[in-house]
């Protein structure tokens, strides 16, 4: 149903730039950009390359501190960057809408689904409210929501994260408009969930023939959605071409990079000894929050050997975290005991010994906020060499400048910064340092890598890797990203709901049979073959036909 | 609604016991007051018998838990006591002094109120104009000027100059409301000028803040217009913090007012206290004190019960 013939979406030489530290700084260095009837485009790129501009620019809009400073976007005819507040306004909802990343930050808190639904289709006078109601549930019914009659009367906070999105989409369906600007959908759901969202969007947008941007970081996911796939970096086209050029034939160096999934893959370890004493090991620990009436986790056992790392994996809500501030004394067991070394751990970390905390350290998912922002890297590295092995003086900044030489970050150009001075990348491994400032035997990395591009994450992967191999560092390592326990774990414990689906190796977990629930979750994670959506929802479909 | 009633029985309750608090306070920070009642009224020539007698009178020369007790247990039973003073029961020497001071009050708060919300949304909407910084540099000033000084001038203006109203707010118990109206519309607008400030000001810092988050940009990727962003969109997020400062306005309007009552000579519940220190008057202080803070946890107790019901996340559990 594509008719690239009559563009509805024209761009040409789109230049966009951004306020910082009293200069303007360009975003979108000249884009040029045709989008068909019925034509979905996906936009790729890692973060910076200025994706969400380019699909807001798309709206006529320019996010504050942000403006037009060269080029068109011509929407059917219509010139965007230079045309008045009321003529984009106009051609909000009603011919372009968008959709968010994060649905529950995207709906206002104070009115139920259905009322922001039938907002503007009332506003426009292209409906009655009844009549906007009635079609709200009809969209929530096509796009798979349960309760279609009920769920529209809710607000956003009794809907769950997968539900609202849709909700959201079905929204951005309400006027029926030609274009629909997807940013980001799926990121921040979980696999399971991320497999529901896209094939109703896709279906959706099949169905009403609307133009679609996708904007995303996935490959994978873009090759799912995508008629054609634009890739981009620091504001700038790389190349674009239909998908199945792109997928197979990538001619850019960049593109190719992207496309060479995680290549990194920790070595394969001996197993380990019968008699070995793990460092760390949780025995059948249940927890329960304090005057809640059921317990969080449930009977849970995990060992951890020097020089290994175990994987835990889960959805959101499934327990990982939970697990790790169990362990760290932060959420005392309730039954069951932590073992250090063989000995028994006080269950809260209060009670707990210097000499006991400093062995189990943590490494944070957002770098930018687990980093005080007024102290310089050496403090924020010093402090727990300071505090946990009283080291001063001369022999504290010797340690502190060989631990950034580990890190791979030069100690002279660092050791004096601040945080803000850094890359997310370069945030992560000081957060990195600073466990190990405290010589620890686990380490807990809870999604060290989720907030980061795949080439740095990459990078982070190997250095975690490097570190282990001289420190002999136990990892427990909590992620939802089966690619990264792929190329990391040497165990794998899958959780839900607080229990332990199945644990063991990564070969045997890897292999089938399966766990049904780790067969669910392996399954939805995207591949970058396009027909792999299709493949997926057929298969399950038979399974339960 | 279920759930916001017995939010309202748990908050009450627990007012309650604040006030009981309270009253320990005020009666123990009073016993500490210097100054004998006896010796104010009889003057310093009498004698210690006279002076004994007038305490036994009294009831003075009763334990201090004893005369806290009777104190407390009267106004369970809604019997404020008599004046040491005058010995004329409190409830008669209050009750339209407290009537007079709700009057001016909610005479300055149905102006205030309204002007600071909609002030406040206005600078929101022109943020960082012209029009915003009037309206911020304006409410300043009114606040930071003395409130006995803005009296004085909004007399001179008014009253002086114009001739439009009295400067002296005497009212006679039969007056009519439009009669009330136009003569406490002077210190009406001198609390209006000292309250509105605050109000506003957390009126547009609560809107703009709301402004950065995601579904603000939502609603502009909608299409809605600035305004409808502002009043449709932010405003009702914003209820929570601008209520609480209205309710602190709100309280202050009854429970400060001592210097306007002064200027513009009102008889309201300012003044009563005022003077009711001065004489050692005690057993007035107390009452009055009372009253006031059961005003003040009043006020607090409806502005929580707003915030939570304007929040859907709280009134709606899941």
């Amino acid at each position: 149903m594509t008719d690239t013939q009559t563009p509805l979406l024209v761009m040409q030489n789109l230049q966009i730039e951004g306020l910082s530290e009293d200069r303007w700084k360009p975003i979108v260095k000249g884009v040029n950009l045709t989008l068909g009837k019925g034509e979905v485009l996906g936009l790729i790129g890692e973060s910076g390359a200025g994706k969400s501009t380019i699909g807001l620019g798309a709206m006529g809009h320019v996010r504050d501190g942000c403006r037009f400073s060269g080029g068109t976007v011509h929407f059917d005819g219509i010139e965007l960057t230079g045309a008045s507040r009321e003529t984009c306004r106009d051609l909000r909802s009603t011919r372009i809408a968008y959709v968010a990343q994060s649905a529950a930050a995207s709906f206002n808190p104070a009115f139920k689904l259905i009322s922001q639904h039938a907002e503007f289709p009332v506003r426009r006078g292209l409906m009655q409210r009844e009549e906007a109601e009635k079609d709200a549930i009809d969209l929530y019914r096509q796009l798979q929501l349960p309760n279609p009659e009920e769920i529209g009367f809710r607000y956003p906070h009794q809907v769950s994260g997968g539900q609202l999105q849709r909700a959201m989409t079905a929204m951005a369906m309400a006027c029926r408009p030609d274009l629909i600007i997807f940013d980001e959908p799926t990121t921040a759901l979980d696999v399971t969930t991320q497999i529901e969202v896209l094939s109703a969007i896709r279906n959706i947008v099949e169905e009403f023939g609307t133009s679609a941007i996708y904007i995303t970081h996935d490959l994978a996911v873009v090759a799912q959605m995508a008629d054609r796939i634009m890739v981009l970096r620091y504001g700038e086209e790389v190349e674009a071409a239909d998908t199945a050029t792109m997928l197979n034939d990538p001619k850019e160096e960049y593109t190719k990079s992207l496309w060479a999934v995680r290549s990194f893959k920790a070595a394969q370890k001996a197993p380990v000894a019968e008699a070995q004493v793990p460092v760390v090991s949780l025995k059948n620990v249940t927890a329960q929050y304090p005057g809640t009436a059921r317990p969080v986790l449930n009977d849970i056992s995990m060992d951890f050997h020097a020089g290994r790392t175990v994987a835990v994996v889960g959805e959101s809500g499934s327990g990982k975290s939970t697990t790790a501030r169990s362990l760290m004394g932060l959420l005392p067991p309730v039954q069951g005991e932590i073992l250090l070394n063989g000995a028994p751990l006080a269950p809260e970390f209060r009670k707990r010994s210097k000499a006991e905390l400093q062995a189990v350290q943590m490494i944070y998912q957002m770098a930018d906020t687990a980093l005080n922002p007024k102290q310089r890297i050496k403090d924020i590295i010093g402090r727990p060499m300071t505090y946990y092995r009283g080291l001063r003086g001369k022999q504290l900044t010797q340690e502190i400048r060989a631990l950034l030489a580990d890190i791979e970050l030069e100690p002279d150009q660092y050791m004096n910064r601040l945080p803000s001075e850094l890359s997310g990348g370069q945030k992560q491994r000081i957060g990195i340092a600073r466990a190990l400032a405290a010589s620890p035997k686990l380490v807990i990395c809870d999604e060290v890598t989720s907030a980061l591009d795949q080439l740095v994450a990459e990078g982070i992967l190997r250095l975690l890797d490097k570190l282990q191999k001289e420190h002999d560092l136990a990892y427990m390592f909590i992620t939802h990203d089966i690619s990264t326990v792929r190329a990391i774990a040497d165990e794998v414990v899958v959780m839900q709901q607080g229990r332990v689906v199945e644990q063991g190796a990564k070969e045997a977990i890897f292999s089938p049979p399966h766990a049904p629930y780790t067969d669910l979750l392996l399954s939805s994670v995207p591949e970058m073959d396009p027909a792999w959506l299709d493949r997926v929802l057929a298969d399950r479909a038979a399974a339960q036909g | 609604m279920h759930y916001l009633l017995r939010l309202f029985v748990q908050r009450l309750a627990l007012g309650l016991l604040t006030l009981f608090v309270v009253s320990l306070v005020i009666f123990l920070s009073i016993e500490l007051l210097p100054g004998d009642v006896a010796q104010q009224v009889l003057g310093q020539s009498a004698t210690p018998e006279n002076l004994a007698a007038f305490r036994r009178e009294l009831g003075l020369d009763q334990p201090a838990h004893t005369r806290y007790l009777s104190w407390l247990g009267g106004f369970l039973q809604g019997d404020l006591g008599n004046s040491l003073i005058s010995g004329l029961p409190i409830k008669d020497l209050i009750s339209e002094r407290m009537y007079n001071t709700f009057f001016l009050a909610g005479f300055a708060a149905v102006i205030s109120v309204p002007l600071a919300v909609l002030l406040g949304v206005i600078a929101a909407l022109y943020r960082e104009t012209f029009l915003d910084k009037s309206i911020n540099v304006a409410t300043l000033t009114a606040i930071s000027v003395p409130e006995f000084f803005v009296g004085y001038i909004l007399v001179w203006l008014f009253a002086v100059e114009l001739g439009m109203f009295p400067s002296i707010a005497n009212l006679s118990e039969d007056a009519s409301l439009g009669d009330r109206i136009y003569r406490t519309f002077l210190p009406a607008l001198t609390l209006t000028l000292i309250v509105t400030a605050h109000m506003m000001r957390m009126t547009r810092a609560s809107l703009i803040n709301l402004l950065a988050l995601p579904f603000i940009e939502m609603a502009q990727l909608k299409g809605a217009s600035q305004r409808r962003l502002i009043v449709i969109h932010a405003l009702p997020n914003a209820i929570a913090p601008i209520v609480t400062v209205i309710a602190i306005n709100l309280a202050y309007l009854i429970v400060g007012v001592v210097i306007v009552e002064v200027v513009f000579v009102y008889p309201g519940m300012g003044q009563l206290l005022v003077d009711s220190v001065a004489k050692r008057d005690f057993t007035v202080v107390q009452t009055a004190c009372l009253l006031f803070a059961a005003t003040y946890i009043l006020f607090n107790l409806a502005s929580d019960l707003i915030s939570i019901a304007s929040n859907p996340r709280l009134l709606h559990r899941k």
